[in-house]
């Protein structure tokens, strides 16, 4: 098959394997909610807003909920039978919550079809909203256009949104395609969403509905300036998974990074808590036609990317059958991975090169998100310029989709104005140079290259064997992925995870899953 | 060698390719629009800087009408070579073997060592690289010593949950990376890590140690660390002066 002559059984039985493994963990995700999750419920039924002390209307709700012992009921039901109660919106129930004028969990119980019927009336309206929200991308698309793939995608990361917007713009005339608005460092742990337009962050901006709703905007113009879509990214993982996807559907986020295994191993977020929580934000961003991005990059700055190259492979297996179950398609699946070798390695490009082609070839129509070299990027900024050119001409040769360019100052600082720029030229110039490379190009068959794919289809596919008769769990608590151990109760947010009762229900995940796309 | 002779090291100026030439390149941006007016303001803020002969040899407009620079130009500054001192670790590093072996024979027990990056960082590539089993670029990492418990608790540590391990394991040292140093938020945060050890009353009985590309010896000792490690620092490096450090300050029976 293809230009490697990969073995189509092992791709097609690593694929069965990963899917057991997906159904598996499926089946605890139905039977359990999170407080994330039904702050989601919440925002969809349109709170919005902070109490004066700051703290978000949604985690108001929510809290009241949990405190009064509700939370395996969700929040729909809770706030179903206070609207048949009260006759007022979700807004003005969260505002009276806030005020300790309700209390949500004491209302009389009110008939059962009856509480579906308010909440399905709201949510079928928040629903027809995101759909025109996806329309509107559509309609961009088809009259301004875009940027041939691989996008050209860069980071902004001042922690002002207004110095943000400066430098995006600027990114965008210059060639950018994606813009991803890198969040404050710490964000991901946080179990609530800031609120408002934001100027202090380290290391990047908040992550909020006006900082999206701003940046949005300048995208929208700039895009109109240049004549193309300008792309708008975000950070869909910690604790707030599905929260943030909610915002970014009514926001116009085009991609969200969006991957629970980054969070379990890098961010020691517990398991249970975000693979519950990634379901909800994937069934969201896959009606809103976002594109995750997923993080098996990360494996290989911890682990080492030529011995570890199997388990970026299983991991992007095991995310493609997540991302199905929770109806995103093919071409929605941002699958992760990275030109992180030692450059140091005698024919380490080779290496790379047959880990990017292999990665093209057993996901066809996937837009795979390709990271630049940062481990082993050292302050020498010449010899760093030279390494993202290496990653560049390795993505073009493979047909990558989502080029996450590499800054010559990685390891120094977040990137300036001008090395934003230098990285742009570097990829124009060896994307437009070299465009059609790949059609040009096969493999010596049982060469090197040929050769490493098969042995590292091979290894992935005896770890998805593996992983499937152990369980995704306990794989995760052995440390496969990235090196990393994470122990099943261990971690942060496991306390707002808990068991759903016969009367929850989510007319979210229903109406989002059910067609009428 | 007769060019090498003529350098007069009580006056060192910038090499380019010629002895005592001055040459430097520079880069940076203007919030200008592009064009001469730009090119000039370019060459004269060199100038002001106390450069000679500022050349602008590249000018690229960046949109959102600023204006991106390579200049060379050339300085009549020189140093005192001759009198330059730089604080540094003073010991001299051990290879992995010598520090098993320094351990067995004056230490004579398992050391303890834990790490982690503090407060909001979440970049662990520093400590895993001096931590970690694998180590980095062939250096192998504190796990891999024989004589060496090492604990490396990963990314967002707060620095009570370090303090606290450090107490449940009896550590000998601390080591803390902080990488993040966006807005100086790495000083507060190791400040307070110094605090917490003097009220537990446990900072003189440990070595403590931070790491991180911006982070040198002499910032270090003035935050109140007994060593700080820079990039291009592995895994003998920060054990050579832990070991030499807990013998030093005879921290073997404690």
């Amino acid at each position: 098959m293809g230009k490697l002559n990969l073995d189509v059984e092992k791709i097609n039985k690593s694929r069965q394997s990963a899917k057991n493994i997906a159904d598996e963990v499926q089946k605890f995700i139905d039977l359990h909610t999170t407080v994330a999750t039904e702050r989601t419920v919440v925002r969809l039924l349109g709170v919005d807003g902070v109490d004066e002390i700051g703290k978000p209307l949604p985690n108001v709700v929510v809290d009241n909920i949990k405190e009064g012992g509700g939370l395996q009921r969700g929040a729909a039901y809770w706030m179903g039978n206070a609207i048949a109660n009260l006759q007022i919106t979700p807004q003005e129930i969260a505002e009276k919550i806030s005020k300790g004028e309700l209390d949500i969990t004491r209302l009389p119980a009110k008939d059962e079809g009856k509480i579906k019927e308010e909440i399905y009336k709201i949510a079928k309206e928040s629903v027809e909203k995101i759909k025109n929200v996806r329309k509107t991308r559509e309609h961009f698309l088809n009259t301004l256009g875009e940027g041939p793939k691989p996008y050209l995608y860069v980071i902004v990361a001042t922690g002002n949104i207004y110095e943000d917007i400066i430098q995006a713009k600027a990114a965008a005339k210059q060639g950018a395609d994606v813009i991803a608005v890198i969040r404050t460092t710490g964000q991901s742990l946080l179990d609530y969403v800031p609120y408002g337009a934001t100027t202090e962050g380290f290391g990047g901006t908040y992550a909020t509905q006006e900082n999206f709703r701003l940046m949005r905007r300048a995208l929208d113009e700039v895009g109109e300036e240049v004549g193309r879509y300008i792309r708008l990214t975000n950070y869909c993982s910690g604790l707030c998974m599905p929260e943030i996807a909610a915002m970014g559907a009514v926001e116009r986020l085009d991609m969200m990074l969006n991957d629970a295994l980054y969070g379990i191993l890098f961010r020691d977020i517990n398991m249970q808590r975000t693979l519950i929580d990634q379901y909800f934000s994937r069934v969201i961003n896959g009606f809103a036609g976002i594109i995750i991005n997923t993080g098996e990059d990360n494996y290989l700055t911890t682990d080492d990317a030529v011995e570890a190259a199997h388990t970026v492979l299983a991991s992007q297996f095991i995310n493609e059958q997540f991302a199905l179950k929770a109806g995103l398609k093919e071409e929605q699946m941002g699958l992760g991975h990275a030109f992180e070798m030692d450059p140091s390695l005698e024919d380490g490009f080779l290496l790379e090169l047959a880990q990017a082609e292999m990665a093209r070839e057993i996901f066809p129509n996937a837009p795979l998100k390709y990271m630049p070299p940062t481990k082993f990027m050292t302050g020498n900024i010449f010899k760093g310029h030279v390494q993202n050119a290496m990653f560049n001409m390795v993505s073009i040769m493979t047909n990558q989709g989502i080029q996450l360019l590499g800054m010559l100052t990685e390891a120094i600082h977040t990137p300036h104005l001008h090395d934003r720029y230098l990285s742009i030229e570097n990829a124009k110039y060896i994307f437009n140079n070299a465009r059609h490379l790949s059609e040009e190009i096969e493999f010596k068959e049982n060469g090197r290259i040929q050769q490493r794919a098969s042995e590292v289809l091979d290894k992935a596919c005896d770890l998805l064997t593996q992983i499937d008769k152990e369980g995704l769990f306990h794989t995760i608590e052995q440390g496969k992925f990235g090196g990393v151990k994470r122990m099943r109760d261990g971690g942060k947010g496991l306390d707002g995870v808990c068991k759903k009762d016969s009367g929850y229900f989510n007319p979210f995940i229903e109406l989002m899953l059910g067609g009428d796309k | 060698m007769t060019e090498a002779q003529k350098v007069d090291l009580t006056k060192v100026m910038p090499y380019g390719d010629t002895l005592n030439d001055g040459v430097m390149q520079l880069s940076f941006t203007l919030p200008v629009p592009y064009g001469d007016e730009a090119k000039e303001a370019a060459r004269q803020i060199v100038l002001k800087m106390g450069f000679e002969e500022a050349s602008v040899v590249y000018a690229h407009d960046l949109g959102v009408e600023y204006t991106y620079f390579i200049v060379y130009a050339k300085t009549k500054q020189t140093v005192d070579f001759t009198s330059i001192e730089v604080p540094k670790v003073d010991v001299e590093v051990m290879e992995k073997e010598d520090i098993e072996n320094f351990i067995k024979e004056n230490i004579k027990r398992n050391i303890v060592v834990v790490g982690a990056c503090t407060g909001t960082d979440a970049h662990t590539v520093g400590i895993d690289a001096i931590m970690n089993m694998k180590g980095y670029a062939g250096h192998y990492g504190l796990e891999r010593y024989e004589g060496i418990e090492a604990y490396n608790l990963g990314s967002q540590v707060p620095n009570e949950e370090l303090v606290a391990k450090a107490i449940e394991l009896n550590a000998d040292a601390i080591l803390v990376s902080q990488v993040v140093t966006q807005k100086d938020v790495h000083i507060p945060n190791l400040t307070e890590l110094v605090e917490l050890l003097e009220a537990e009353g446990i900072r003189d009985k440990v070595v403590l140690v931070c790491g991180g590309p911006r982070i040198t010896h002499e910032l270090a000792k003035e935050l109140g660390y007994d060593a700080g490690f820079g990039s291009g620092s592995y895994a003998e490096d920060v054990a050579t002066f832990i070991v030499n450090e807990i013998v030093k300050r005879n921290l073997i029976n404690k």
